[in-house]
């Protein structure tokens, strides 16, 4: 549980893929410190003998009918697209230098 | 007419729907009116970050779909058609649940502008049940927050007093239907969005049992812990708005198959002289005294001394674990925020950026979050990506789940004690509009939830019921109660129990000891015309 660095921080904002200034790098770095140093003690919180829970309820294998329902048309799925090109979405390249 | 119909409840005016007193039209057109004359006038018309002089509860108002719905209603009931009990009773709709026809943006300019071309189950379910939607009202950016503030339109303002937060972050839903704009809306519920706001507005929330309100269409912040539920003036009307949103959905693989409770006969069956009697009453420890104003901690053991001497039966329960609640909730809300919100990438739909020259689409991708999240959004994505990265997993996220099973063995423990638990439902009352500084300690604010937290890990029930005025600061104190997990119908009834309690030693509704709402604004809007704030 140690200090949060801005380098850290930068790792994390690029897999989350949100660019963020230098400034915002070290803003960010000193508040998610406080956060983790507060939420430290879940990790000594319950023994190897505790189940985790990640789901309040337990719900297991819901299954529907293989059958046909309500879609959205091509239309629709692209009605609120930034950009689009003979019924498809259309990007940037993908790669860089080409 | 001697009482406006903004101030009927929902019941009430149900009622007088039904009998033709009054028509739909006239209630619609009554809300319109009181939406128009307390939300405010923008304060910038080239930036809406800045929102409204007024209450700014409403981000989009949906005037001519809400009249068309109205005058079917009318027209069906002129020719004597059999209708659904709330036809023709407007509501409103959080800004994170989707509508056709209507912009969903939730409160982010990441969505701004975007239109979903699909109804969400419980938008559909209003429909059916005849209900005119006046609009989709504010909250914090994504639902992320207590206070309303990190909308990306505005801060809602507390229709107590202006200058005040109205919770988070379902704010604008509370003050809605607290400052009468509205007799019903939805709201959704992942650490107290529901009952906190309406904790400091003076209103009546539910968060349901987790899976019982389909979550399809409702845009996902938390998967595992967010709910749908409703806002309301009443008990009664929420237990009504409860009855027509729930009930299973195969849309929603999370949703219980369990058929909707008789949420409103509990509610009046705990409303009956002598509804309270032998209730078996537990005060979570963990969840009072130290950390709880003073105000807070009074109208408490005001209403503890209700119940006591209504019949109820009122003992203690420990809670040890709830101390580690707060940071599993943290850990577990961002790690799934951080994987629910990947989504928003500038491809499909929703803000794209594109920097300058040739950027590869990562870079448009980054540059498009960067600019269309919000300060909260991005530090709770930086945190779940921290928590669920490699090397940090089991010590937070696996950490996290576990004190999960060790908050719902508290639950089940102290059930055993007692029918429904009872608390403060948020530790203040209302604070002022900036007054937290978030980057200082962003923990200051996110203790605002510790008293509801507990009951989404666990997944279950609980309602906020308004519980007086704190004497220091004469603004309103919620009451909570919980029960277990799909025993939903307990929370309306013993909420309608001490409503009824309280109300009758009040003299009438809480909301009656409050300044009228619509010249509070008129006021408040010509002093910040004056460059005052």
């Amino acid at each position: 549980m140690s200090a949060i660095n801005r380098e850290q921080v930068g790792h994390l904002a690029e897999l989350a893929r949100i660019e963020m200034s230098d400034e915002e790098l070290a803003r960010v770095a000193g508040e998610l410190d406080l956060i983790v140093e507060s939420v430290a003690s879940v990790s000594q919180a319950a023994g190897d003998d505790v189940p985790a829970t990640s789901h309040p309820l337990p719900l297991h294998n819901v299954f529907r009918e293989d059958v046909v329902g309500e879609t959205l048309t091509q239309e629709e799925a692209l009605s609120n697209a930034p950009d689009s090109q003979d019924g498809k979405f259309r990007v940037p390249a993908i790669l860089d230098g080409e | 007419m001697s009482e406006r119909i903004v101030e009927l409840s929902a019941a009430d005016l149900a009622a007088k729907l039904a009998s033709g007193e009054v028509s739909s039209v006239d209630a619609v057109t009554a809300h319109l009116e009181q939406i128009e004359a307390t939300d405010g006038t923008p304060l910038d018309a080239q930036d809406r970050s800045r929102g409204t002089d007024g209450l700014n509860a409403f981000l989009h108002r949906n005037r001519e779909e809400a009249l068309d719905v109205a005058r079917g209603v009318d027209e069906a009931r002129a020719k004597g058609e059999q209708l659904p009990e709330l036809a023709g009773v407007p509501v409103a709709v959080k800004d994170l649940i989707v509508t056709k026809g209507q912009p969903t943006t939730a409160a982010s300019r990441m969505l701004e502008g975007w239109m979903s071309p699909y109804d969400g189950t419980v938008t559909r379910k209003l429909r059916a049940a005849r209900m005119p939607i006046l609009g989709k009202t504010n909250l914090d950016e994504f639902a992320m927050g207590s206070s309303t503030e990190h909308s990306a339109f505005g801060p809602t303002r507390n229709p107590w007093d202006l200058r005040k937060i109205p919770g988070g972050s379902g704010g604008g839903s509370a003050a809605a239907v607290s400052a009468f704009q509205a007799p019903l809306a939805l709201g959704t519920d992942t650490g107290g969005s529901i009952r906190q706001p309406a904790a400091v507005t003076g209103t009546v929330g539910v968060k349901p049992t987790y899976g019982s309100v389909s979550r399809y269409g409702v845009i996902a912040m938390a998967s595992s812990l967010d709910q749908v539920g409703p806002c309301s003036r009443t008990v009664l009307d929420a237990a009504l708005l409860h009855e027509v949103v729930g009930g299973h959905d195969p849309a929603d693989s999370t949703s219980l198959t369990d058929p909707v409770g008789s949420y409103a006969r509990a509610a009046r069956e705990g409303s009956a002289e002598g509804g309270l009697k032998g209730l078996r009453v537990g005060v979570v420890q963990q969840l009072s005294g130290e950390g709880f104003q003073a105000g807070v901690q009074q109208r408490f053991e005001e209403s503890l001394e209700l119940l006591r001497a209504a019949g109820a039966e009122i003992v203690d329960v420990q809670t040890p674990n709830f101390e580690y609640a707060l940071g599993a909730y943290y850990l577990i809300m961002s790690s799934e925020v951080s994987s629910n919100l990947a989504k928003y990438d500038g491809v499909r739909f929703g803000l794209r950026v594109t920097p300058e020259g040739t950027p590869t689409i990562e870079k448009v991708m980054s540059a498009s979050r960067a600019a269309g999240f919000g300060d909260e959004v991005k530090r709770r994505i930086i945190l779940g990506t921290y928590a669920l990265s490699a090397g940090y997993y089991d010590a937070y996220y696996g950490s996290a789940q576990q004190v999960r099973t060790l908050v719902q063995r508290d639950f089940a423990a102290a059930f055993e004690k007692a029918d429904v638990l009872i608390s403060p439902t948020a530790p203040t009352t209302a604070f002022d509009i900036g007054g937290v500084d978030e980057s200082a300690d962003p923990m200051q604010m996110y203790l605002n939830d510790i008293a509801t937290i507990p009951t989404n890990l666990a997944g279950i029930p609980a309602i906020s019921l308004p519980g007086g005025l704190a004497p220091e600061d004469g603004l309103p104190v919620g009451i909570q109660f919980m029960a277990p997990a799909r025993e939903d119908a307990r929370v309306y009834r013993a909420g309608a129990g001490l409503e009824r309690l309280l109300t009758e030693q009040w003299g009438g509704p809480l909301w009656r000891e409050r300044a009228d709402v619509t010249a509070t604004v008129r006021d408040f809007a010509a002093t910040a015309a004056q460059g005052g704030k």
